[in-house]
């Protein structure tokens, strides 16, 4: 009988290990001044650097040094006195150079954490994530294999080089082993992808894209018999490319592991792919002939020694806590824990700060982004700010707040955005939308129900209340829905004695 | 006794992606054992108390600014490749892995 | 005018407008017409290219444009250094027809002072060797004697002046490549600082070690040429951003009175030629005169340069050649659409690489494996420190450091190539200088007795102080001047069809 998730985390202790590869967005290579733009032409960004042509030499990027001690400080690194560049020697087509130039023993940033909020059965709880060192490299080329039935590797007739790609400054920040996460190892290595995701977008590093490739995830993994206190043998699983990924990998790879050794067979340490479809891995490069990357200093390049003034003055430069934010922001709106974490999941947070920046209440604010203006993009698959902008709909709350217009109408003008008929205003002139507050039409429109139900007003004029409602509702649908209610409501019992 | 065996040299022609003829390696084994031999002298001085110098010049904290510089074109790029289809270098099919 | 006369003649002769820099140009084709089937120090003419830039100074100059004092002067390139769609083979099957898209920075700067590039010369396979017999393309002989071989691995640059096919070369010494092909020959070869001239084209053999340098006729020739090539380079991480010694003055100043110069103990006895030696004690004789303070130094760690070399340099190379896989340039063997990647990659590399490359590929990949870094590569790094230790120690006492260049003159072609160890202590007295990143010079300093061969004598100045070494190199060569009335590649036998 299979072992499943639950019964898995009865019998077994998962730890983690975690490996982002994260693209920095710098206008140049690492090593060369060759454009990085995504999506650029075939080798169109390449020079004698970056392709490896006999006698090119690198020269370091500072802007990637600055970036990569930035990362460091925001996860509460040391940054080294004294850092140098490695060469990690292996042959692979993508690879110009067939080494990688990166760092070793010597990296630029070491000893550092970073806290991940994970929704427990108690309440939300934080798991310490420590991380071993961050440090730099270069991004590989692309490969484009073509023929064969698949259009993978195994089949293929022949493959095309891209090296675009090749020298794109990457940092890699590796995590120390995460234990003790019980069932919540998914949750946790979620979590702490998309906390360093924030973090890196907060010091406006990388593009962040995963879909991209611009940060990546590989999830090291092993099980260990609950109480024996020994470490299991650990598969890794490469480029896992969403939060959702991240999240089924650990799953799956948990089952896979506690399935295998509950049937007595040996976890063999290995690269494994993850597959989007199933959600489970597949084993990828065997280690029987492994390689030997033989380090060594890269000769070409010369240590980087950054000065500790400047390393201060980057340190006073970080923006305020992505974690920090949220509380202050949760505080200050108000929100209670349940919607903060819909916001952050849905990644509407900053768009609704924008919003209330522009003057917009918090509730209101929040409440037009996840609600309506979501659903809609849910239906058309694309992201809330693609449809319309924080500008728009802070213009939209506003004139709700002065009631020139109904939360009803206020949906037909979102809907007019959306449908791009123009701005909130052109669409309320376009379509009429407007409340209708001249209160001498509203009086004509209250005459006219009194007079078709004479005897429910009568029965206002008696102190029946509630009455009024259905007077209230006819003055509604005769002003197509563009009148205050509440206005209306006034209008009719002060008409009627009340 | 030999310090490096012929599969080792093997093994390591493999690393160094060469694909050498048994009789190429067999006469290799022979040559790098005599040479092993005479720069393992190395190790005479290298005491634990002596820091290894990678660079003959002590220079530190070079770098460019974060610039960019023209590109080759395309067809300087692929000027030199053996093999190039649609703007790009052009290989056998690669094996292992993906 | 005479295609034997000085760069620095030619110079003067040029800016006189006695000559032109296209007739010149064509006095040196003509004479690599008549000798280079003998001496096969060309691997490559670029007749066309160099004619067009000679026009182009001619015209500059007709003009009344100011030019660089070289501008016009012919040089023969080694061909570790691309030039911008010249083809560039490092002496390898595996780069034959490669043609760069780029130029190296020493080619940037040799083409902005008007000197003319003829063509590219003969090397050792990836500058391996000390005899150019290394080369894919076949060896270089020597022009004293064709039955020898020219040194190396730039015996074809320094070949090329022996034979007066140009006044000015470029080599790159890495453990000795520029100096020893120059006393063999009876020129002169000069390894800069490491830092010094850029790196930047230079096809790497040893990136911590490689430089290069200027190969000329005289010490001031030399001179001239490294003030054209030297200088801070924003694309070579390890170029020294500093103002260069003015070694142009250096040369030319002959006043060496009150300098201290130490002889190092261990660069002589057993192993070094009776001839190299009675010929550098000559040399030191003639220092005496000048009024020099001869110094004996002890440089103990030297006797393990040699072996930390043939550590590092396999090291880095082992590295610095992966990029030759078959997919971007070079040669690619095999590729039948059935085979993979890789098997093609193995193929290209056992066919493009020749015996000596491969040997040190393999050595280096082996110093740099997983259980052998620390006793290999990481102890040869900890000789690097106390060769440095010991060149400090004696720069403490001394303004440079002398040797006899080479333990002895060329050998024969063919005599020492079936064994590596052997003609890896060619390089015994040269090495000291690349480990330890400073500068290194060599001129003749007289016919060794027995074979009538030149001796190299070597002078090594600290870190940044090249012009030591030219301010030394140009008084002892005017003094030996003196002393054998004519300049010592008179004393050569005149190669068959030569001017």
């Amino acid at each position: 009988m299979s072992l499943n998730y639950d019964r898995a985390l009865e019998i077994y202790e998962p730890t983690l290990g975690l490996e982002v590869h994260v693209e920095l967005n710098t206008n140049s290579k690492m090593f060369c001044g060759c454009a990085t733009e995504f999506g650029a032409q075939p080798n169109t960004q390449t020079c004698p650097v970056c392709l490896g042509l006999p006698g090119s030499l690198p020269v370091v990027n500072e802007r990637a040094i600055e970036s990569t001690i930035l990362i460091g400080l925001a996860l509460n690194c040391s940054i080294a006195p004294f850092s140098r560049f490695a060469r990690k020697n292996y042959f692979y087509p993508d690879m110009p150079k067939n080494f990688q130039t990166s760092q070793y023993d010597e990296p630029i940033c070491v000893n550092g954490f970073l806290d991940v909020e994970v929704e427990t059965d108690d309440g939300n709880e934080i798991f310490r994530v420590e991380i071993e060192r961050v440090h730099m490299e270069e991004d590989t080329g692309k490969s484009l294999h073509v023929g064969g039935a698949t259009g993978r590797i195994h089949g293929a007739d022949y493959s095309l080089l891209d090296y675009n790609r090749a020298g794109i400054p990457l940092v890699e920040i590796v995590t120390k082993i995460v234990p003790n996460t019980g069932k919540y190892a998914p949750a946790v290595a979620r979590g702490y992808v998309a906390a360093l995701r924030d973090i890196l977008r907060s010091l406006k590093v990388s593009d962040v894209k995963m879909e991209q490739g611009s940060l990546r995830c590989d999830v090291n993994l092993s099980l260990s018999k609950k109480g024996s206190g020994e470490l299991g043998t650990r598969s890794e699983t490469k480029n896992v490319n969403s939060l959702r990924s991240v999240e089924r990998a650990v799953t799956g790879e948990i089952i896979r592991h506690a399935n295998r050794l509950q049937s007595g067979e040996k976890i063999v340490q290995e690269t494994r792919h993850f597959l989007e479809e199933s959600g489970q891995t597949r084993p990828g490069r065997s280690k029987e002939q492994a390689e030997d990357y033989r380090y060594f200093p890269e000769p070409d390049l010369v240590p980087v020694v950054p000065d500790a003034k400047w390393i201060e003055e980057l340190r006073n430069s970080l923006p305020e806590k992505p974690a920090e934010r949220r509380k202050r922001l949760q505080q200050a709106w108000s929100v209670p824990d349940k919607e903060m974490s819909a916001m952050v999941n849905a990644e509407l947070l900053d768009t609704v700060e924008q919003t209330v920046l522009l003057g917009a209440d918090p509730t209101k604010a929040r409440s037009w982004w996840l609600g309506e203006i979501s659903r809609i993009a849910n239906d058309k698959s694309v992201a809330p700010t693609e449809l319309i902008t924080v500008k728009d709909v802070a213009q939209i709350i506003e004139l709700i707040a002065k009631g020139e217009l109904t939360d009803k109408l206020a949906r037909q003008v979102v809907e007019g955005v959306i449908a791009k008929e123009g701005e909130p205003s052109e669409v309320i002139a376009k379509r009429g939308l407007k409340v209708v507050s001249d209160d001498s039409e509203l009086m004509k429109a209250i005459e006219a129900a009194i007079a078709a139900t004479p005897e429910t007003a009568q029965k206002v004029r008696d102190g029946n209340i509630p009455a009024a409602g259905a007077l209230i509702g006819a003055v509604m649908k005769s002003t197509g829905g563009q009148a205050d209610a509440a206005r209306v409501r006034e209008l009719l019992l002060k008409h009627l004695g009340q | 006794m030999a310090t490096i065996s012929r599969e080792e040299v093997a093994n390591l022609a493999r690393l160094a992606r060469i694909s050498m003829s048994d009789a190429e390696l067999d006469h290799l084994a022979g040559e790098m054992d005599v040479i092993l031999g005479a720069v393992a002298r190395v190790q005479e001085v290298a005491r634990a108390d002596v820091p290894p110098t990678s660079h003959p010049l002590a220079f530190s904290n070079v770098t460019r600014e974060d610039v960019v510089k023209p590109s080759l074109t395309p067809e300087q790029a692929l000027s030199g490749a053996p093999a190039s289809a649609e703007q790009r270098f052009k290989v056998p099919q690669i094996l292992g892995e993906e | 005018m005479s295609i034997r006369d000085n760069a620095w003649q030619m110079a003067s002769a040029l800016s006189n407008k006695e000559i032109s820099a296209v007739e010149l140009a064509n006095q040196h084709y003509e004479q690599i017409n008549a000798v280079d089937k003998d001496v096969h120090a060309f691997l490559y003419l670029d007749k066309e290219g160099a004619l067009a830039q000679a026009q182009e100074v001619d015209k500059k100059r007709a003009s009344g444009e100011k030019l660089s004092p070289l501008a016009g002067v012919p040089l023969a390139l080694k061909d570790v250094m691309t030039q911008k769609d010249v083809p560039t083979t490092c002496g390898s099957k595996i780069l034959e027809n490669w043609r760069p898209p780029y130029d190296s920075t020493v080619v940037t700067k040799l083409k902005e002072a008007g000197v003319i590039i003829l063509g590219k010369t003969n090397m050792d396979e990836f500058a391996m060797g000390s005899s150019t017999e290394n080369s894919a393309y076949g060896p270089t002989h020597n022009p004293w004697d064709l039955t020898r071989i020219p040194g190396g691995s730039g015996g074809g640059s320094s070949a090329s002046l022996a034979a007066f096919e140009a006044p000015l070369a470029i080599g790159t010494d890495t453990g000795g490549s520029i100096r020893q092909p120059a006393a063999v020959t009876g020129t002169v070869g000069v390894k800069p600082t490491y830092g010094g001239v850029s790196r930047y084209g230079l096809v790497a053999f040893s990136s911590s070690l490689d430089q290069a340098g200027p190969c000329a006729r005289t010490v001031l020739d030399a001179a001239l040429l490294h003030q054209v090539i030297a200088g801070f380079d924003p694309k070579d991480s390890t170029s020294i951003n500093q103002v260069v010694p003015d070694v142009v003055a250096a040369a030319k100043k002959l006043d060496i009175k009150g300098m201290k110069i130490g002889v190092v103990k261990q660069l002589a006895g057993e192993g070094y030629q009776k001839g190299v030696e009675n010929k550098f004690n000559e040399a030191i004789a003639e220092l005496v005169k000048l009024g020099a303070e001869i110094i004996e130094v002890s440089c103990p760690n030297f006797e393990y340069a040699l072996a930390a070399y043939y550590l590092i340099a396999p090291s880095e190379c082992s590295s610095n050649l992966a990029r030759f896989d078959s997919i971007r340039f070079g040669l690619r063997v095999g590729d039948d659409g059935v085979k993979s990647a890789e098997e093609v990659m193995n193929l290209s590399r056992q066919a493009g690489f020749g015996r000596e490359v491969k040997r040190r590929i393999i050595l280096g990949t082996y110093a740099l494996s997983s259980g052998y870094y620390d006793a290999y590569y990481g102890s040869a790094q900890k000789v690097r420190t106390l060769i440095k230790q010991d060149f400090d120690n004696a720069f403490a006492k001394c303004d440079v450091l002398v040797s006899p260049t080479a333990p002895t003159t060329a050998f024969k072609i063919g005599e020492k190539s079936n064994d590596p160890l052997a003609m890896y202590l060619n390089d015994i007295a040269t090495i000291p200088v690349n480990m330890a990143g400073i500068g290194g010079m060599s001129l003749p300093c007289g016919l060794a007795e027995e074979d009538k061969l030149p001796v190299g004598f070597q002078i090594m100045s600290p870190a940044m102080k090249d012009d030591r070494m030219y301010l030394v190199g140009g008084a002892l060569e005017a003094a030996l001047l003196a002393k054998w009335g004519k300049p010592i590649l008179d004393f050569a036998p005149k190669l068959a069809g030569s001017k």
